[in-house]
Formats: structure tokens, C-alpha cells, sequence
């Protein structure tokens, strides 16, 4: 394992995010904030407890998913289309590196900073709601299962882009609305049967429960089914990833 | 800019053993164009190799492959034993690549791109010797300066010093002069040669032919992919290269005298001057035996030039007798 090399790319990879501070940590916090202003304080004062919990500490944990997914997805495909972009992917590419290390590298910081951002969101959560997480052992295993896998998807996603469109394509159109129909800010017992029965088609439902289970003990679905479509996201991506090195797609000629 | 110092890799360059070997080496890109076809080459240790060759000839596409950017199609390439495939780590470790197009990073300062350069090639931290490095290449008083704020002369040397981050014994300069004022090229030559002096293997392509000739010991010349010479420089220039004599007749001729046919010569339209070419490879020019039969035809002559011929007409003779 070259260690030097991964510790290289891993701190440069921090630096940009410490450099970016605003973009990258207040910018969400902010965002986060808001969601609690107007979900928790403005309308969730008006909707009943929700398997006796609070809506504003219900949502905590959909809201930490949401920019959990949507970061990790956003830290790893920028971190690895922007060389491309710049032409400076040139060193990468000729560097005594193997692809495992490339790819724990950059997976590695992406993931370090949504985990970092989901902690900071649960801290400002905790201002504005009362916060209760009955098995924290699980929420940290969720938090690192979650920004590690969708870290791949967006490493996925940064090979694939070769314009910024593309690069937003994916996190704005297709993870942000299955967050938010995955039962982020509502449990699906609320909807009626066709909605209920087709929300359990939305992968980042099980996401969403089992983080929320690791808070307060209850879930739309089960924990152990939870975990399970985590871990298959985690294997589509790894196998994705590694075809991706294997073949040389958009990264080699 | 300062000069590279000799270091102890200098004590074990051995001018004429091989460091880089290519065999049989093709590369066929999924659009379906042939850019490399079958090439066959060896760079020797502590030499500076200018590969030449026209736009699209495959000289960018040779460094790529070398350097493990572009996947070969067929063939083999070795760095000093390693071969680029299998043991691509410590083959790869001993290279630093140039680019031709000035690819860097914006906001990173100077000091922490050539530290992350080192780091990914797998180098331990070393301040002392990426400061040494900066100060060859008079970047040490930029070193805290973001990349986005230096000149285009200063992001080539910034390219260099990356490449240099991590200790190579082969250098890729791609085009490294594309683009440079005249004092920034000359500086450039000084630096190639300095670091061939430390022991640092130099490939370079160029579109200067000049600067082949200035630098280079070797010459390579490839065209529509294949190699089509490789040559010592002087041998080269030697073999291919043309001389010529211009006499400036103090009477003009109509035309040449029979007597002078076996020379060859060549009249101007005016008839003023008469020029006769040879070869620089012959022993005998018969400069002398001409200018005493001149001189027995009564043809006298006030001033005499002669050229030789510069790469640039070898090279340009090459490639258009493809």
C-alpha cells in the first residue's frame, strides 16, 4: 500500500474544503437551518407527534441523510472531475498508484467531509430541537456506511460527467427528489396505500429508516433490511468503480 | 536560473546502457486511428533524446504510453527493467512527465503542489529537497504564491518542479518551450543540460528544431506513427547534411563551362555566382582540384560562402520524403 501517496491525495483533497469553507460547511449549515426554521418551527408546530416523537426532531435524521447523500455525491464526483477538467488528471494517471489506493483516497476525504457536515448538521440540530439517539454505535455505522457509498456514486458520477451539467445532473434530479419522497420529513404510515406501496420502491427510504431507527428506535421498514439495501448499494458501486479501472472508461485512452 | 547540482546519481551514469526499452509497441485508438505503429526504440541513460515529428505524428501519444496515461495495444515497454505494465509502480517511480499544455491546479500555492506531486509518487515528505528544487528553478520567492497568480514562464518551471518532486532518473519534456519568450528558452536549454549533468535522463519533443540541435544527443524522428530515424545528432547532421560553396564571379557566365560538368555546378539566372554542393561525409570534397580548374579556365572569382545544411532541411527532407 502506498501510503505516501494516498495521504498525499487525501490532504489535498482536505485542503480544497478548508479553502472552501463557506461552500463547503456553512453553506449547508445555513441551508440546514432553514429547513428547521420552517419544518420544525413554522409548520411543525401544526402536525401531531409522530410515533411520539416531535416533527421537528423527526426530521432530524432525514435532514442529516439529505446532505449526507447529497455531499458525498457532490465532494467525490467534483474531486475527481475536476483534474479531468483542468487536465491536471495527467499525474494522477502516470503516479506508481494502484486503483484501490486512488480510490480510497479520494473516497476517503469525500466521505470524511460529509461525515464531518452530518455531525455539525446534528449539532445545529440539536439547537433547535430536542435531540434523542438511542443507539449511537448504529447511527455511526449508518453515517460512514451511507457517506462512503454514495462517496463511490459520486466518484462514479465525477468519471462519467464531462461537463458540469452532468456533474449536477444526477444530485439535483435524481438523489435530492428520492430524498425527499423517501420519507425525510414524514413517515410513510402518513401516505395513502398507492403512495405508501410505491415509496417502498424509493431505495433511500431504507436509508432514511434505518438512520432514523439508530435516533428513536422505530422505522418504516426493518433494520436488518435497512442495513441490507445499504450494503447492496455499497456492492453495485464498488463493482461499478472497478470496471470502471479496469476498462479505463473516460479515464484512459 | 540556477544550475542543477551534480549529485551521486552522477557517479553511476553510464552514458550508453539502456534505460528506456520499446518494443514492438502500436497503439490504435477506439476511433480507429493508428498513432503509434510498431515502434522500436531505446533511450540510453544520461542522454537528452529530442523526438521530432510534425503535428499528429504520435510524439505526445509515445510520452503518454511511456508514462502509463495511454494503454498500449500491442508491445512492450521496459524502464529500466520494469516493465510499464506488471511492475508499473517502480517504473513509473523513476519517471517525471512535463506536459506540453500548462495543466495546474488554480488556488494551490506553489510550495504545496510540488509537495503533493511528491507525496503521490509515493516519496516521504522532504522540505529540504522541494526547497532546493524551487531554488533551481528560481520559484523558492514564489513559493507561498498561488498558482493562479504566476506568469506562463513560471507555471512551465512550476511543471518542471513537479516533475522533479520526486527524484526521477527520466525526464518527458513535452514541448517544453511552446510558447516561451527567447530568454525563458535559453534558460530552458540551461536547465535541460544541467540536469543531464546530475544525471537525470532527458526525453524531450519539440516542434524547435533548433533546439533539437542545440541540445539533443540523440535524434529521433517520427512521422504518421512509425519511427522513421533515429540518429546520433552530430552523426546525423553529418550524414544527411549538405555543403555548399558559392563563388561570387567577378565576370558572369552565360553558362557553366563543359569542362566543369563532373562538379555539378549550378549557375545563378545572373550568372554571377556558381555554387557546388558536397557531401560532408566524403573524405575528398574536390574543393581544391575545382578552384585549380577555375583558375586554369581564367574564371576568377571576388568573395566565396559556404553553408551547411541545418536539421531543420534534414528533417523537413524526411518527412516529406514519406
Amino acid at each position: 500500500m502506498n501510503l505516501y501517496s494516498i495521504r498525499a491525495i487525501y490532504h489535498f483533497e482536505m485542503a480544497r474544503t478548508w479553502r472552501t469553507l463557506l461552500q463547503s460547511i456553512v453553506s449547508p449549515v445555513i441551508s440546514t437551518s432553514l429547513y428547521f426554521v420552517v419544518f420544525g418551527s413554522a409548520i411543525g408546530s401544526r402536525i401531531s407527534e409522530i410515533d411520539g416523537i416531535s416533527y421537528g426532531a423527526f426530521i432530524v435524521p432525514g435532514l442529516v441523510m439529505l446532505s449526507l447523500l447529497t455531499q458525498s455525491i457532490s465532494n467525490a464526483s467534483f474531486g475527481i472531475y475536476f483534474p479531468k477538467f483542468t487536465g491536471t488528471i495527467y499525474e494522477l494517471l502516470s503516479a506508481p498508484i494502484s486503483y484501490l489506493e486512488i480510490v480510497v483516497s479520494y473516497i476517503g476525504a469525500a466521505a470524511t467531509k460529509s461525515i464531518l457536515l452530518g455531525l455539525i448538521i446534528l449539532v445545529t440540530a440539536s439547537v433547535f430541537v430536542p435531540l434523542r439517539i438511542d443507539h449511537p454505535g448504529w447511527m455511526f455505522v449508518f453515517l460512514v456506511l451511507t457517506a462512503v457509498t454514495f462517496s463511490l456514486f459520486g466518484f462514479i458520477i465525477g468519471i462519467w460527467a464531462d461537463n458540469f451539467e452532468k456533474l449536477q445532473f444526477v444530485p439535483m434530479l435524481i438523489v435530492t427528489p428520492l430524498t425527499f419522497l423517501g420519507g425525510s420529513f414524514y413517515s410513510i404510515d402518513m401516505l395513502p396505500p398507492f403512495w405508501r406501496t410505491l415509496t417502498l420502491f424509493n431505495p433511500v427510504l431504507y436509508l432514511v429508516s434505518g438512520f432514523r431507527w439508530s435516533f428513536y428506535g422505530t422505522a418504516d421498514v426493518s433494520i436488518g433490511i435497512s442495513l441490507g439495501v445499504t450494503a447492496l448499494f455499497l456492492a453495485v458501486f464498488v463493482v461499478i468503480v472497478a470496471l470502471i479501472f479496469k476498462t479505463g472508461y473516460r479515464l484512459k485512452n | 536560473m540556477q544550475h542543477f547540482e551534480d549529485t551521486k546519481t552522477r557517479a553511476i551514469v553510464r552514458p550508453m546502457q539502456t534505460i528506456i526499452t520499446i518494443k514492438n509497441l502500436s497503439k490504435t485508438y477506439a476511433s480507429g486511428l493508428q498513432a503509434l505503429k510498431h515502434i522500436n526504440l531505446d533511450i540510453r541513460r544520461g542522454e537528452i533524446f529530442a523526438l521530432l515529428g510534425p503535428n499528429g505524428a504520435g510524439k505526445t501519444t509515445l510520452i503518454s504510453t511511456i508514462c502509463g496515461i495511454v494503454r498500449p495495444s500491442e508491445g512492450s515497454i521496459c524502464v529500466d527493467g520494469h516493465d510499464i505494465i506488471t511492475d508499473y509502480r517502480a517504473a513509473r517511480s523513476m519517471i517525471g512527465l512535463v506536459p506540453q499544455e500548462l495543466t495546474t491546479d488554480a488556488f494551490e500555492s506553489v510550495w504545496a503542489t510540488v509537495s503533493f506531486s511528491r507525496g503521490l509518487f509515493g516519496k516521504r515528505p522532504d522540505p529540504g529537497y522541494i526547497e532546493k528544487v524551487l531554488r533551481d528553478l528560481s520559484l523558492w520567492d514564489k513559493k507561498d504564491n498561488r498558482i493562479i497568480t504566476l506568469s506562463g514562464g513560471m507555471k512551465r518551471r512550476l511543471l518542471i518542479a513537479k516533475a522533479l518532486s520526486h527524484e526521477p532518473q527520466v525526464l518527458f519534456l513535452d514541448e517544453p518551450t511552446a510558447g516561451v519568450d527567447v530568454n525563458l528558452r535559453r534558460d530552458m536549454w540551461q536547465l535541460v543540460r544541467s540536469l543531464r549533468n546530475s544525471g537525470v535522463t532527458i526525453i524531450l519533443t519539440t516542434h524547435y528544431i533548433d533546439e533539437a540541435e542545440e541540445m539533443a544527443d540523440r535524434i529521433g524522428v517520427i512521422s504518421n506513427g512509425e519511427i522513421i530515424l533515429v540518429e546520433d545528432k552530430v552523426e546525423l547532421m553529418h550524414k544527411l547534411g549538405k555543403k555548399q560553396m558559392t563563388l561570387l564571379l567577378k565576370q558572369p557566365l552565360d553558362r557553366v563551362p563543359p569542362e566543369l560538368n563532373d562538379y555539378r555546378l549550378e549557375l545563378s539566372a545572373d550568372g554571377g555566382e556558381l555554387t557546388y554542393t558536397y557531401d560532408t561525409q566524403s573524405e575528398r570534397t574536390d574543393i581544391v582540384t575545382l578552384l585549380d580548374d577555375l583558375n586554369t579556365l581564367g574564371i576568377r572569382f571576388k568573395d566565396l560562402q559556404t553553408t551547411q545544411s541545418s536539421l531543420e532541411d534534414i528533417f523537413v527532407s524526411l518527412v516529406r520524403g514519406r
